[in-house]
């Protein structure tokens, strides 16, 4: 039991350790922000209190001196400047080793830690000595030197709080917690029994009490949440704002009995509206007695309800719930919804082939629910890019420093969701590519104002979603890439003939070979010749393209563009002979007919004339060599591929077809042209072509031809 | 006279490719399966028949006459896919393995298993764990991991770039 909160404590921290570092570099670049300072100290004080609480002394101690500095940033009584931040960032650095070290990984350089407080005492203003005496006193000080703060905007709370059964068994005490609220402010406490059950179910250990509480308070929600600050995800807490100090006019009263017995939950308002139909409403009653009009009352409850409305919707909404699952959980879901998917495309092609109407509307019906199950379960294994993005504010901020540059690093987009597989194969490529544009695309700034442009240099990194896929872009301002250089060093390396006329896009793709780095010579950052290929697998791994961009002296930028998922994908569905395949939608621009005339008038040339313009065109059939006759008519079906159209002939389009990907397996992972396999309706096997792929096979094979 | 190797009394599943009688240890087959529609998988050498669906998993199918130099195995009422698991360059892979019928599950002592003759048996005898007598019939137990480990198959990857 106790491994398990140990667990949950470590990935818990490990998340807030990862917010405290966001929150730290926000802070950078809006140092008087009192939002981020107060998320800072709320990482650092769960990361304390929770650690105090599963035994993670060590974690705690270090954690409460840090936190000390900060309640002193909160309290206005010292500025953040970048030391402060350096040394907070350090230790987050050592707080995540110090965790590292709990599970059994390297021991930690415990004088690091001591150097850390060392230097955070001297920042505090006055270096007050007696710190550490006050320190001593913990959380529940914490609270107390600012009660007298001004009591102007004193607002009145009304808070619930509904403990969970087992609350005592974790060790918290509910009264703590409501000394704590008194010590806020002017507080009403009652305490509810109506859940007590009879002495002889009465569990001793079981807390069935629970509390409203009237708290009027200068102090702001945040300090009341703080208080339960360590029970909120096990107990009911609700705090509602119920008296702003602000909308007291005079005479308005307060509210009736019914709507507070109502607002606390106690009563139904479906049994208050009973207990009220015995009584006529006022406005029946004054039109009955003709002392108004049927009109006038109705417009005025309109105005009643329309206020009502625009409260309703001002309350704000609780915080989303959310629930932490194992990932493999996850990943069994979709498994389970990608078979699913496979058997409701046979129901289907069963119901349709036995023409009985009923039962092809239960297929309907399933295939609804099917693709719904489907959204869903892809949609929870979303998150947000962010994440990653934050991790990059940290390694710009280390490199830039290492390599004495300054840069600054933009993001946007971080709230793009992507497949969590996809964000976490994507972080190593994206981090060779911004080591690159730090290493060899800024320049030092001195450089810089030279060619005329500000000495920061700046590395915008970002996504966006675009059809079915996202877009990551990380452009930066620096020196660009030199195409001759390329070129020459291509050509030096034997990658190329002297000769060779290559477009700019394919003079860039040399920077993604293995073994190929334009840096002189080999530094801790680049020069190996490694990233770039990391960078081009990573993104071919996940079924993107890259596409590299560059002025030379103005900067460049990288785009990628990745798939949203992995697990299923919409394609089209073809045939050639008995065999079936299926292509990319998203890369599929049209379908066109080939007739055998159109082939003897193209001379033996694979182009076909496609409303004026001439496309390439690959006959499958003839690639994979698929025995059997070539069709009167085929069909081509045109894909993009690298920005420029490419047909497929195929013997017959099939149709649209949800494609859940399989992998070949070990035997078959270097197929070229094939990136994997799926299953049709009637259970047979199909394999998925890639566009990209075959198209470049098939240069490679004409080149070798000439 | 025994086979280094084999110490213990195994069960034995018994198949015919031809008129020949072959032996997998039971202990690496999963399931018999009749022949299903295997899609080919362009560009790949003729032995690796393709893949077939088995409940929901893509598995790769193998005709071991191919291999063995005989003839490709035409599709009969007994033949059938014997599924079975091997160990291929450090991980665990499962693939199916065409046989032209399924015979039984013997059990072979190790006293009646011989070490495979150098000469005559017209296979690479690195495949063949030994010569087992069922009856008065020798069987060849085949060592799985060694006839899809040899370099042959290994070099599929290499073989099928082109």
């Amino acid at each position: 039991m106790i491994e398990q909160h140990i667990a949950a404590y470590r990935e818990e921290a490990g998340d807030l350790l990862a917010e405290l570092e966001t929150s730290l570099l926000d802070l950078e670049e809006t140092p008087d922000d009192t939002d981020l300072i107060a998320r800072v100290f709320r990482a650092m004080h769960t990361i304390k209190g929770s650690g105090a609480m599963f035994g993670f002394d060590e974690i705690a101690t270090f954690t409460h001196e840090v936190e000390t500095v900060f309640d002193l940033v909160r309290n206005g009584k010292m500025v953040v400047t970048r030391e402060l931040l350096d040394l907070t960032l350090q230790s987050r650095d050592h707080i995540s080793a110090l965790l590292d070290a709990s599970a059994g990984a390297a021991e930690v350089d415990r004088e690091r830690g001591e150097v850390i407080i060392a230097g955070l005492r001297g920042l505090v203003p006055g270096a007050r000595t007696e710190t550490g005496g006050q320190e001593k006193q913990g959380a529940a000080a914490m609270h107390v030197p600012e009660t007298e703060a001004a009591e102007t905007d004193l607002k009145t709370w009304r808070i619930r709080f509904h403990p969970h059964r087992e609350l005592l068994v974790c060790g918290s005490n509910p009264l703590a917690l409501i000394n704590e609220l008194r010590g806020l402010g002017a507080c009403l406490v009652t305490a509810q029994f109506d859940e007590l059950p009879l002495l002889d179910t009465l569990v001793g250990e079981h807390c069935y009490l629970y509390w409203d509480i009237i708290l009027s308070t200068s102090r702001g929600e945040e300090a009341i949440r703080d208080v339960f600050i360590f029970v909120e995800d096990d107990c009911r807490v609700s705090i509602e704002l119920i008296d702003d100090n602000q909308g007291a006019e005079e005479g308005a009263g307060y509210k009736r009995l019914g709507d507070i017995l109502v607002e606390r939950g106690d009563v139904s308002l479906d049994a208050l509206q009973n207990v009220l139909q015995q009584q006529k409403p006022l406005g029946e009653l004054l039109v009955a007695e003709g002392v108004i009009s049927k009109d006038k009352v109705l417009s005025a409850l309109g105005e009643q309800q329309h206020v009502k409305n625009i409260r309703q919707e001002r309350t704000a909404p609780e915080p989303a719930a959310s629930i932490r699952v194992p990932a493999e959980r996850l990943d069994q879901l979709v498994n389970l919804v990608g078979e699913m998917v496979t058997v409701q495309a046979r129901l289907t092609q069963m119901a349709n082939s036995r023409r009985d109407s009923i039962f092809i509307s239960i297929a309907e019906e399933v295939e609804r629910l099917t693709n719904e199950l489907r959204d869903t379960a892809l949609n929870i294994r979303m998150l947000p890019i962010g994440s990653t993005f934050s991790k990059f504010k940290r390694l710009v901020r280390d490199l830039s420093q290492e390599l004495g540059k300054e840069i600054e690093l933009v993001t946007f987009g971080a709230d793009t969701e992507l497949d969590k597989t996809v964000i976490e194969k994507l972080n190593d490529p994206l981090v060779h590519i911004i080591r690159n544009s730090i290493d060899h695309g800024i320049e030092k700034p001195a450089r810089r104002l030279e060619a005329g442009k500000p000495a920061a240099g700046t590395i915008r990194l970002g996504a966006e979603h675009a059809g079915d896929s996202v877009l990551i872009t990380i452009y930066d301002d620096g020196a660009g890439i030199n195409r001759d250089a390329i070129r020459n060093k291509a050509i030096s390396l034997g990658m190329i003939p002297a000769s060779a006329d290559l477009t700019d896009q394919e003079i860039y793709s040399y920077i993604f070979a293995p073994g190929f780095s334009m840096a002189a010579t080999v530094t801790s950052v680049s020069g190996r010749g490694v990233g770039m290929d990391v960078v081009k697998r990573g993104i071919e791994g996940l079924r993107g393209t890259i596409v590299v961009d560059s002025e030379l002296g103005k900067g460049t930028t990288i785009t990628l563009k990745i798939p949203l998922t992995l697990a299923i994908i919409e394609s089209l569905l073809v045939r050639i002979g008995p065999s079936h395949f299926v292509l990319p939608l998203a890369a599929v621009e049209e379908c066109v007919e080939l007739s055998r005339s159109d082939i003897q008038e193209a001379h033996g040339r694979n182009l076909a004339k496609v409303r004026g313009s001439l496309t390439p065109y690959i006959c499958l059939r003839e690639q994979f060599g698929i025995p059997g006759e070539r069709p009167e008519i085929e069909q081509i079906v045109i894909v993009l591929v690298h920005g420029s159209r490419v047909g497929f002939v195929v013997d017959f389009v099939v149709g649209e077809h949800q494609t859940v990907i399989k992998p070949l397996g070990l035997l078959y992972q270097d197929v070229k042209g094939i990136s994997g396999a799926t299953i049709l309706g009637d259970g047979s096997v199909a394999l998925i072509l890639s566009p990209g792929d075959l198209a470049r096979m098939a240069e490679v094979a004409e080149q070798e031809e000439r | 006279m025994s086979v280094a190797g084999i110490t213990e009394t195994v069960q034995y599943l018994t198949f015919k490719l031809g008129d020949e009688v072959f032996a997998f240890d039971v202990a690496k087959v999963r399931e018999i399966l009749e022949l299903t529609t295997i899609t080919k998988v362009p560009q790949t050498p003729d032995f690796m028949r393709g893949v077939i669906n088995l409940r929901g998993s893509v598995v790769p199918v193998i005709d071991l006459r191919l291999t063995f130099g005989m003839e490709c195995t035409e599709k009969t009422v007994n033949t059938c896919i014997i599924v079975v698991e091997v160990d291929l360059s450090c991980e665990s892979i499962i693939m199916g393995v065409l046989a032209d019928s399924v015979q039984e599950v013997v059990e072979m002592e190790p006293d009646h298993i011989e070490p495979p003759p150098q000469l005559g048996t017209k296979l690479n005898i690195e495949f063949i764990k030994g010569m087992g007598k069922v009856d008065d019939d020798f069987v060849m137990i085949l060592d799985i991991d060694k006839v899809f480990s040899s370099d042959e198959l290994i070099d599929i990857q290499g073989r099928t770039i082109q």
